[in-house]
């Protein structure tokens, strides 16, 4: 809501030294988010005088029309003028910058020849002068607003501050001067009349014509409904430039005196209205439920098809509006319009919202619906702009009718006490009763307080919106800073101590977190080889995706990870270890008909299942890709790729962070190579892929051949993971160190022969370790030689040769029966 | 055991006689002094002081002597013992210094060349800040909840008090999953967290949630659609303002140092009532940029404040939704933007920078921000 100071300060009596700024602060501190102070014709230096165009030539030998003017500005002699605009008359009042006059942008007006004339001036438009944002044409004033000559500052309002206030959902009232100029004189402790309040001086009715029937077919969306109608007004007669002055500092345009008037009313009081024309009615305007499949063009000439939601004003022919929110082309006011129907109703506001969202469209009158208005005003507003209409446009008041519900009037009950005993700092009765008055509402009571709140804040319904109201006003400024005593807690949950680790353990082996959007869509599966099938697919979608090829939600980490390392290569970094820890998101979401629990109460146990049973398993994942060199060239020797080996040895990494003894078995997997694609697991069961990527996922992502990486699903990890770790029992006996080369046939991995040596190696064997793995001319072909070294150990005694060489030969008897034999 | 030895008999011990032993001295002198380096030092102990130098040897013979000659002889040999350990120590601090000067003065190498072949990663600078605000909680015996990114519409709205059409909703711009209708969003605040805290956890409950939330931004400068927030609950028996306050200008000193205040400014929230925003005082300027063109402050615009978060007492609506009594307990809330934080506290200037994943910004921060 934007706001002219000079506005408030008609309807309060501010202290003449505050400033638009010092009025801002005492918003803020009020809950009002002011969040600009602007002045009207900022950047303006000099004289801007009002001049009347006498003569007007018209130049056609230029690529656009333009216009040589005289303007008689108050001189001797009248000025020549160049203008490019087209929307003025001979006879109309113009504003003119005269030489020497800067205008915002630090443009200096200065007479110079173009066009094959001297411009001697400028004729503005508002956006020159910087008033506003209009540039559809220069300014013409009302006739008779001032002769030529004046000082056309005052008569603009230049200088006047605007204040531009975000107002939340639950301030509805603010969204008028009158909102804002109550909450300035609370904010200032002054006085404050209530624009509402004024006497109007309608006549009485004209008895032309009998005023327009209505009614309500929906008393719950619409408890209030009036009309009331004025014929005969003079559709030519300008809006007063005060009047535009203020639609124009609000945001709002000029349009015409009528539809200006409801505007203007509608800023002031906070009650939206529209004018109808009278002549393009048929029959009694009733309020109701739209009929299925019907039309309706709005103002805003679009074509919208009605649904039974959709509340409308309709005549005998059918909707001539939607409540609250726009008004239909047809019964438009028009140029010619002389007869006005003048609606003024109160919608109930989840009706409002729920007919904007279905149809993406928000109005200056719904913003006002949406957040509740004023339950009483309607008839006050419309008696307000039926007077404006018939004192400047010469109309004729034929009378209202109105339709009713009896009005709700809720009371609450608060202990005098709970301000105080919520903000923790003292706020006596005294101070809250007199507070909740200024805010209009009436109190009564003693230790506890009966308050009715105003018609205008249906917001306040509870004890606690009324200490809202208390705190906000004493100040939070105001508040102490103490802090409550929490219970002992229990620190970080294993899982998240677990989390963290990870990402340290795999920081230090030098890759680097990034955190990517979950999104993804069919072109990253197929890019990743991921088969028809793959739960990876199957993936809950977003009903309103940011980008159409993107709609799904990730069930791998991968997908957007290998995205980030082509961004990196994509900016020269080729080189690259990146690792992300988050969600991914598997199997379906979401009901047809889903559950609704009601708030008043503890969801039960059953239906927080069935909220809980919508949910997508999202499981907490760990992903790695190695791209380009391991190790850069050096004075060390050549650059050294990074490998499958990285891959693998940075799942086993995850996995040793966790105490979680894994093993890596042969597998092929999208998206990886598949004879370098290695499955990791936990007591048998796969937790998670690590290898080389397919050569066609590198090419489809532009990354280089031989990029590796690696997902695991990290809470199957943590689950592994032993609450308690034992301590080892390890001996202090001498070590017997044996190595054992031994060739088989392809087929063997060697992580089985491993654990054929290890399991023939028997309990004495303390560590196993794999030093050699060779192909070539010294092992039969299609055979490979894999050399161990054993460290055998006694946890009490010194070993004999002889238990050495049973151990041993036990390790060959085993590797054996695998078709191993010492090489 | 040997008997006393009564027929001594010069001739067997000979090695024992003073030229002998004094023609050994020297010999071992000799080669002492002509040793070039510490192992040819090495050789001439063990040839001259070990346990088979011809001194070590005849010193054997000692036992053969009469009782009368054994004392002298026995001096003797020590004393040339001792010469020649004398000579060797000598010797070899000669050498070792020899060493220390030359030879390893040779094998020196330049230690300034690159040797850091494979320099640690880093971890996000989000992650790092979120694990360092949750645990300031930590230490105050707050624990950290945790919420599913695809959450129940009920839990992300309507058990805070945000009801189907409310206005509020449309603030937030949700992204909604398989349907509008079909009950699931991605969350659009931290704040479905409180309810699940509430509704699992035994009062009193001091909780906090850092996680990832989702709204329907195009990623620019300023905003990107995901992002993340902490979230903090309290429910317990006569918390107050003065208490939220507190908490929050607790957080502000441990995140930005002693002396930082917070303000609280009204605002709205539905899951809050009242509700505020939060400030932090500026931790640079801390307010003499205001009005003040010479000294401009980049971190608060020179507005001495900057806008932190929101917070407020836990709307009485939101407890009755998850069955809290609210006649004896009372909370409050408070959450605040990590993206927003990191910006304003390490000077990231471009909110892309956090998505993109370009490895040049996480790796600036190495493990912790």
């Amino acid at each position: 809501m934007r706001i002219p100071v000079s506005w408030i300060r008609e309807l309060v009596t501010v202290p003449a030294d505050q400033s638009g700024r010092d009025i801002a602060h005492r918003l803020i501190n009020a809950g009002l988010e002011v969040e600009t102070v602007d002045t009207v014709g900022e950047g303006l230096r000099g004289p801007i005088v009002i001049g009347r165009v006498l003569e007007i030539e018209e130049l056609t030998e230029f690529k656009k029309p333009i216009r040589w003017c005289q303007v008689d500005v108050g001189e001797a002699s009248p000025r020549g003028i160049i203008c490019g605009a087209r929307n003025f008359a001979v006879g109309d009042l113009v504003v003119v910058a005269p030489p020497g006059t800067t205008l915002p942008g630090d443009f200096t007006i200065t007479a110079r020849e173009t066009y094959g004339h001297v411009s001697d001036g400028m004729i503005c438009s508002e956006r020159e002068l910087g008033l506003g944002d209009d540039h559809g044409g220069i300014i013409v004033l009302p006739p008779n607003t001032a002769n030529p000559g004046a000082d056309a500052a005052p008569i603009l309002g230049v200088g006047d501050e605007v204040l531009d206030i975000a107002i939340t959902p639950d301030r509805g009232y603010a969204l008028s001067a009158r909102g804002i100029a109550r909450e300035v004189a609370i904010a200032y402790g002054v006085h404050f009349t209530d624009p509402a309040h004024r006497i109007e001086t309608l006549p009485a009715p004209a008895g032309e014509r009998a005023p327009l029937g209505c009614a309500s077919d929906d008393l719950e969306a619409c408890p209030l409904f009036t009309l009331r109608t004025i014929t005969g007004i003079d559709p030519s007669v300008p809006t007063p430039q005060w009047m535009v002055n203020r639609l124009r500092d609000c945001g709002m345009r000029s349009v015409s005196f009528a539809v200006d008037v409801t505007n203007y009313v509608m800023l002031e009081l906070g009650q939206p209205l529209h004018a109808f024309d009278l002549d393009a009615l048929q029959g009694p305007i009733r309020v109701g439920r739209a009929k299925p499949g019907e039309h309706l063009e709005t103002i805003d000439h679009v074509d919208r098809t009605l649904s039974t939601d959709d509340l409308t004003i309709r005549d005998d022919r059918g909707a001539i509006g939607l409540a609250g929110v726009m008004g239909g082309a047809h019964s438009e006011i028009g140029d010619t319009s002389r007869n006005i129907a003048l609606e003024a109703a109160y919608f109930a506001s989840p009706v409002i919202a729920r007919m904007g969202r279905r149809h993406r469209l928000s109005s200056e009158a719904s913003r006002r619906f949406e957040r509740g208005i004023d339950r009483v005003l309607a008839p006050i507003a419309s008696a307000r702009a039926a007077e404006l209409l018939v004192d400047l446009a010469g109309g004729h008041y034929q009378g209202m009718t109105a339709v009713e519900a009896p009005m709700d009037v809720p009371t609450i009950e608060m202990s005098a006490d709970l301000p105080a005993q919520v903000a923790g700092m003292p706020i006596d009765r005294f101070t809250s009763t007199s507070i909740l008055q200024a805010v209009g509402c009436d109190v009564t009571g003693g230790d506890v307080l009966t308050v009715t709140p105003p018609s205008w804040r249906p917001d306040l319904r509870e004890p606690s919106d009324l200490v809202e109201e208390v705190v906000r006003i004493v100040g939070y400024d105001h508040l102490p800073s103490t802090l409550p005593t929490a219970p002992a807690g229990h620190g970080l949950t294993h899982a998240q101590r677990l989390r963290r680790r990870v990402g340290t353990t795999l920081a230090a082996r030098g890759l680097v977190e990034v955190l990517t959007y979950p999104f993804v869509g069919d072109v990253d599966a197929d890019a990743l080889r991921l088969a028809g099938d793959d739960p990876r697919r199957a993936t809950p979608r977003l009903a309103n995706p940011l980008s159409e090829e993107q709609p799904a939600l990730r069930g791998a980490l991968l997908p957007t990870l290998l995205a980030a390392a082509q961004r990196n290569v994509g900016r020269g970094l080729t080189d690259i270890a990146i690792f992300e820890i988050g969600s991914v998101f598997l199997g379906s979401a979401g009901a047809d008909d889903p559950p609704r629990p009601g708030v008043s109460a503890r969801p039960t146990d059953t239906q927080w299942a069935s909220l809980e049973a919508l949910l997508p398993q999202q499981p907490m994942h760990v992903a790695a890709v190695w791209s380009g060199m391991r190790t850069p060239k050096g004075w060390w020797g050549p650059a050294q790729p990074f490998t499958w080996a990285d891959a693998v040895a940075g799942a086993m990494s995850v996995l040793d962070t966790c105490g979680v003894h894994a093993l890596a078995q042969q597998a092929t997997d999208a998206p990886f190579h598949p004879g370098r694609c290695a499955a990791i697991t936990v007591d048998d069961s796969v937790i998670g892929y690590a290898g080389e990527l397919h050569p066609s996922v590198v090419e489809a992502l532009g990354l280089a051949r031989g990029t590796c990486a690696m997902e695991l699903d990290l809470d199957a990890v943590v689950k592994a993971t032993p609450a308690v770790r034992p301590a080892p029992v390890f001996s202090t006996h001498p070590v017997a160190k044996e190595d054992l080369a031994l060739v088989v046939a392809d087929g063997v991995s060697v992580a089985a022969l491993e654990q054929a040596v290890r399991t023939g190696a028997g309990d004495l064997l303390e560590e196993i370790t794999v030093f050699d793995v060779y192909r070539g001319d010294q092992v039969p072909a299609g055979h490979t030689s894999v050399a161990f070294a054993l460290r055998f150990r006694a946890p009490d005694r010194t070993l004999a040769a002889e238990e050495i060489a049973r151990a041993r030969q036990g390790a060959i008897d085993a590797a054996a029966a695998l078709g191993a034999r010492l090489r | 055991m040997s008997g006393p030895n009564t027929n001594f008999d010069p001739k067997q011990v000979a090695a024992l006689g003073d030229e002998s032993v004094e023609a050994m001295v020297d010999a071992a002198l000799a080669d002492i002094a002509g040793a070039a380096n510490l192992d040819a030092l090495k050789a001439a102990r063990l040839a001259h002081a070990g346990d088979k130098s011809p001194l070590a040897l005849a010193n054997r013979e000692i036992g053969a002597l009469p009782p009368a000659a054994k004392a002298e002889v026995g001096k003797r040999v020590g004393a040339a013992r001792g010469r020649i350990g004398a000579a060797l120590d000598a010797r070899e601090a000669v050498l070792l210094r020899e060493r220390d000067e030359q030879v390893l003065l040779a094998e020196a190498v330049d230690v300034t060349v690159p040797v850091v072949t494979h320099p640690i990663g880093g971890r996000h600078p989000l992650t790092t800040l979120m694990e360092r605000m949750a645990d300031v909680f930590i230490s105050m015996g707050y624990d950290i909840a945790e919420g599913p990114e695809a959450e129940a519409e009920w839990a992300n709205f309507d058990a805070l008090n945000v009801p189907p059409d409310h206005p509020a909703r449309t603030m937030q711009d949700t992204f909604y999953v398989e349907s509008p209708d079909s009950g699931v969003v991605l969350r659009t605040q931290t704040s479905p967290i409180q309810i699940r805290a509430m509704l699992e956890r035994q009062l009193p409950i001091y909780v906090v949630a850092p996680g990832r939330v989702f709204r329907t931004d195009e990623l620019d400068a300023t905003h990107t659609p995901v992002f993340h927030q902490i979230e903090g609950l309290a429910v317990d028996v006569g918390l107050t303002m003065a208490d939220l306050k507190g908490t929050l200008d607790h957080l502000a000193r441990q995140m930005f140092g002693e002396g930082v205040n917070t303000r609280l400014r009204p605002s709205y929230f539905p899951f809050t009532e009242p509700s505020a925003e939060v400030d932090l005082e500026c931790f640079v300027c801390h307010g003499a940029s205001v009005d003040n063109p010479d000294r401009p402050c980049r971190t608060c615009g020179s507005e001495g404040w900057i806008e932190w978060g929101g917070c407020g007492m836990v709307n009485p609506r939101v407890l009755r939704a998850v069955g809290i009594d609210t006649g004896t307990y009372r909370g409050f809330a408070f959450g605040m933007g990590i993206e927003r934080t990191l910006m304003f506290r390490n000077g990231v200037t471009d909110m892309r920078d956090m998505v993109e994943g370009d490895v040049r910004f996480t790796r600036a921060f190495g493990v912790e921000a």
